[in-house]
């Protein structure tokens, strides 16, 4: 597959968003290519969400754009396409993984159940063979075969995130959205979905906008990072670069404070 | 040996007739008359009409003694009536500011024009069983005779609206017809004329439950009571013949108008908001849940994130209707042997097949 | 019965009937669509099948004859209600033999009779939302029907089937209508679904309390959702009808003793009659036949 990487998969154009009086981001404008990582990072209340929320036609910014470029039509506007076309986007083309798994999994039925839901949602209607492919997904991100049957109720809480991601990528989408994917995890299991995720990432091409407070977690995912504060991008570069030699001084802090080796 | 389900009929007039012997009770015990019902437990009434959406005192009274007292299938009865009438005209808006004032209380302002008249009120009253009431005939003490003030009594919401400190309310299209829910299915989103149709005609237990959450934190609203108001107001219509309004009746009405903190849009300097809430008669409990549940609806039109059960106007609107909600949780009453036999059928079924399974 | 005065023929005034009449011929002409209708405040409850007496009243004429059926009997004092009402609003004749009925109001049951052309089978509706166990809000519903978005419906079958071997759903089996609509059967048992396939009586459904109408046209094309390795399946028993010894109709479980004994009869009283009449005799004998006579 040869991609056009001139040309953006994902675009925000000035993107804001207010709650009444108050701000939840403001004036956000990047591009995303295909097959990059764009990490958002910013303490608790810096608009990080409010903005991933915004770019994956969640919430409709006050305004500016989100652009995708979508498999037939090229670049549109998230916001200004049928709604008809923006749900199969969301439920093929596109991905969401929540914070909480809980919000993302339908946690009564079976994990089979919640990874063939897509596959369902576009027409499948053999169960051996929806039952099959589910199992085959759940291994790929280290779940047991023999727990295809279970609800994730009854699986722990990393287990619950990879069945997450399983769920979300059965499509095969080119683009995810994360919001704090390892938040709420121990270290050692947050070590391992990274690992994980890294090398998914790279095997099926996947763009990702992941959202998080550990710069740890940008470190190993991300080509570049935002820096947000105050709703407002303070620092846009590299990864390495931001995290090495970060130039404002919000940036800065950050760095220090969390990244001491 | 088998016994068939029959003679319904029968059995339905002879329910009928024990139900009719029931209500009338005791006959050595005089009949209740229609004028004691209307005169003496004027609030049931008073509920009748507000829920039953239909203002006759007299047919209020004649459907809770026909329901025996049960004021929820007695509003079903006024319902039922209510919808076979014809529709002769569409009365001008009711203003309420010229009421003629029998109560008018503001939490708001200590004084106020037009004043503030506390009327009959259970308010101060201490809730001891008067047991003078148990025997008839004890005449109560006298109601004061007070002229009613005939200076103007202004809302208190108009007199904030001056300094523009709070929103001024006014419809998007002041000629649009008034939504009918009686003739047009609700569709949401809902408008507001459409809501507070709905609330009017909703349950009081239900209204009063979410108005009490929203003051426990389930979507708080701030609200404070700018006046509540109970009297009579004239109706008017515009004959066609005519082209001028003319007066046809009055209605005993109460309403409740809440001032609201909220900081507002962003755009928009502070102001109040508004809650309303009107019933037929006296019946501020009504009107005040009302009012405090009208405003929680209004959360989204005020950019305020939606995530209580008050603020969630499908649920809210979906399950105010008591006839609604009556019917339909006591229609499982009725046989579901049909259905149920399927389910019979398919734990047998299961419990077979996994039997199987186990003694394999 | 005597006639009551005072109230318009089918007691509905005829500008409401009109009403209905049109949101019917919307319904008829989207298969599976629900239509919002201005339903009017019934003098009967809410859930006691408001929509399907609406709908029968504003198609009923003077030369109709009805009948009336719930569970599929005739004589259950609901159906017996609903045959009064018809029969004091519109005088118009009833009947409880399935083929001399015009018009038949159902709750719960399709009669084993097949309907024919000419005839119109009307539904008492709950729940007309196939989807509301999955949504609970209008809102979202309505854009999934609008958008096709019924895979949702497949996941709880597919659940079913992981977790009992087979699809566990035994009545209101949701069926897709002319390849379109996710349609709710209403209550009836998926026994009958079957036979709203291609049927050719007008099916027309009515939702009082929720403010719904749909239909399924003559001859309409009426799948029930299943897997193409688990197939839609209905179900049987291993008696047949004490009374009629019928193998084919739907059975109802009669409690005989306090012991756990139990015997079967046709759900379906009229066709149990029929075949009764016709000679047939169930394992239950003369003695069954005059207890239930």
């Amino acid at each position: 597959m040869t991609v056009d990487t001139a040309k953006p998969l994902l675009r925000a154009e000035g993107v804001s968003k207010f709650f009444g009086r108050q701000v939840g981001c403001r004036e956000v404008s990047f591009d995303l290519h295909p097959g990059e990582v764009l990490g958002i990072v910013g303490e608790s209340g810096s608009g990080k969400t409010t903005l991933l929320n915004c770019l994956s036609a969640q919430l409709e910014p006050t305004s500016g754009r989100v652009l995708y470029d979508t498999r037939v039509e090229g670049l549109q506007d998230v916001y200004r396409m049928s709604e008809a076309s923006r749900r199969l986007l969301i439920r093929t083309d596109w991905g969401i993984v929540r914070q909480n798994p809980r919000d993302g999994l339908r946690m009564g039925v079976s994990a089979g159940a919640n990874v063939g839901e897509r596959l369902m949602a576009v027409g499948a209607r053999h169960y051996g063979h929806i039952r099959a492919e589910a199992t085959d997904w759940l291994a790929r991100v280290e779940i047991d075969p023999e727990r295809v049957d279970d609800p994730p109720a009854t699986f722990s809480g990393g287990m619950q995130q990879r069945v997450q991601l399983a769920r979300n990528l059965v499509t095969r989408p080119r683009l995810v959205f994360m919001d704090e994917p390892t938040g709420g995890l121990d270290v050692s299991v947050q070590a391992r979905l990274l690992d994980l995720l890294r090398g998914l990432v790279t095997d099926l091409g996947l763009s990702a906008v992941v959202v998080t407070h550990d710069l740890a977690v940008t470190r190993l995912l991300a080509h570049r990072l935002v820096v947000m504060k105050g709703g407002a991008v303070v620092e846009t570069g590299l990864t390495d670069q931001v995290l090495d030699d970060p130039q404002h001084p919000y940036s800065q802090l950050l760095v220090s404070s969390i990244l001491q080796p | 040996m088998y016994v068939a389900v029959k003679g319904g009929e029968k059995a339905i007039e002879n329910a009928h007739r024990l139900l009719a012997e029931d209500r009338r009770g005791d006959p050595s015990v005089p009949e209740v008359t229609l004028d004691q019902i209307s005169e003496q437990l004027s609030l049931a009434v008073d509920r009748v009409m507000t829920e039953g959406a239909l203002y006759d005192r007299g047919l209020a009274a004649l459907a809770v003694k026909q329901a025996r007292g049960d004021l929820i299938e007695a509003i079903f009865l006024l319902r039922a009536y209510r919808t076979t009438l014809p529709r002769l005209a569409v009365t001008e808006p009711v203003d309420t500011a010229a009421m003629h004032i029998h109560r008018r209380i503001s939490a708001t302002f200590k004084d106020l024009p037009g004043g503030q008249v506390l009327g009959p009120t259970f308010d101060y009253t201490h809730r001891l069983l008067d047991f003078d009431l148990a025997d008839p005939g004890n005449a109560p003490p006298g109601a004061p005779s007070a002229e009613p003030r005939g200076d103007p009594v202004p809302h208190v919401t108009g007199v904030l609206g001056h300094g523009g400190l709070i929103e001024r309310e006014a419809a998007d299209d002041p000629d649009a017809a008034v939504p009918d829910l009686t003739r047009e299915p609700l569709a949401f989103p809902a408008d507001r004329p459409a809501r507070l149709q709905n609330l009017a005609r909703g349950d009081e237990g239900f209204l009063l439950a979410l108005g009490y959450s929203t003051q426990r934190g389930f979507g708080s609203t701030h609200p404070f009571i700018g006046e509540i108001r109970m009297g009579e107001v004239a109706v008017e219509i515009v004959p066609e013949d005519l082209g001028f309004a003319v007066e046809v009746g009055d209605l005993l009405l109460t309403e409740c108008e809440t001032v609201n903190q909220s900081k507002g849009p962003r755009t928009e300097a502070p102001k109040f908001t508004r809650g309303y809430g009107l019933a037929f008669g006296y019946a501020e409990r009504k009107a005040m849940a009302m009012a405090l549940v009208d405003r929680a609806l209004r959360c989204r039109d005020l950019g305020e994130e939606p995530k209580a059960p008050a603020q969630d106007e499908e649920f809210v609107l979906s399950h105010a209707d008591n006839v609604e909600a009556s019917g339909f949780v006591q229609h499982i009453k009725l046989p579901h042997y049909v259905d149920f036999q399927g389910e019979l059928d398919l734990i047998r079924r299961l419990r077979a097949e996994r039997d199987a399974e186990v003694a394999q | 019965m005597s006639v009551v005065t005072g109230y318009n023929f089918a007691y509905l005034d005829e500008q409401t009937k009109r009403m209905i009449r049109r949101a019917l011929l919307k319904a008829v002409a989207v298969p599976g669509y629900q239509v919002p209708f201005g339903s009017r405040e019934m003098p009967l409850p809410y859930g006691w099948g408001t929509g399907g007496i609406q709908v029968t009243a504003s198609v009923i004429g003077p030369d109709d004859v009805l009948k009336v059926i719930d569970q599929g009997a005739d004589d259950t004092t609901n159906a017996v209600s609903i045959r009064r009402f018809f029969a004091r609003v519109a005088g118009v004749a009833t009947t409880e033999r399935t083929p001399e009925a015009t018009l038949i109001q159902t709750r719960h049951r399709i009669p084993e009779t097949p309907l024919r052309a000419g005839q119109i089978l009307v539904y008492q509706v709950p729940i007309p939302e196939p989807l509301r166990w999955v949504e609970p809000r209008e809102t979202e519903t309505r854009k999934m029907h609008a958008l096709i978005e019924y895979g949702v419906m497949h996941v709880k079958l597919y659940e079913d089937i992981t977790r009992h071997g087979r699809i566990a759903t035994s009545y209101d089996y949701p069926v897709l209508v002319n390849d379109r609509y996710v349609m709710a059967p209403s209550p009836i048992p998926k026994f009958d679904n079957p036979k709203m396939h291609r049927m050719p009586a007008l099916q027309l459904f009515g939702a009082g309390r929720e403010k719904r109408l749909y239909a399924v046209p003559p001859y309409t094309k009426v799948e029930s959702l299943d897997f193409e390795d688990h197939p839609f399946e209905v179900q049987r028993w291993d008696d047949v009808c004490a009374l009629c010894g019928a193998a084919d109709s739907y059975l109802d479980e009669v409690i005989v003793d306090d012991r756990g004994g139990r015997m079967y009869v046709c759900s379906d009283s009229d066709y149990c009659r029929e075949r009764r009449e016709a000679g047939h005799l169930g394992p239950g004998g003369p003695a069954g036949l005059e207890a239930a006579e």
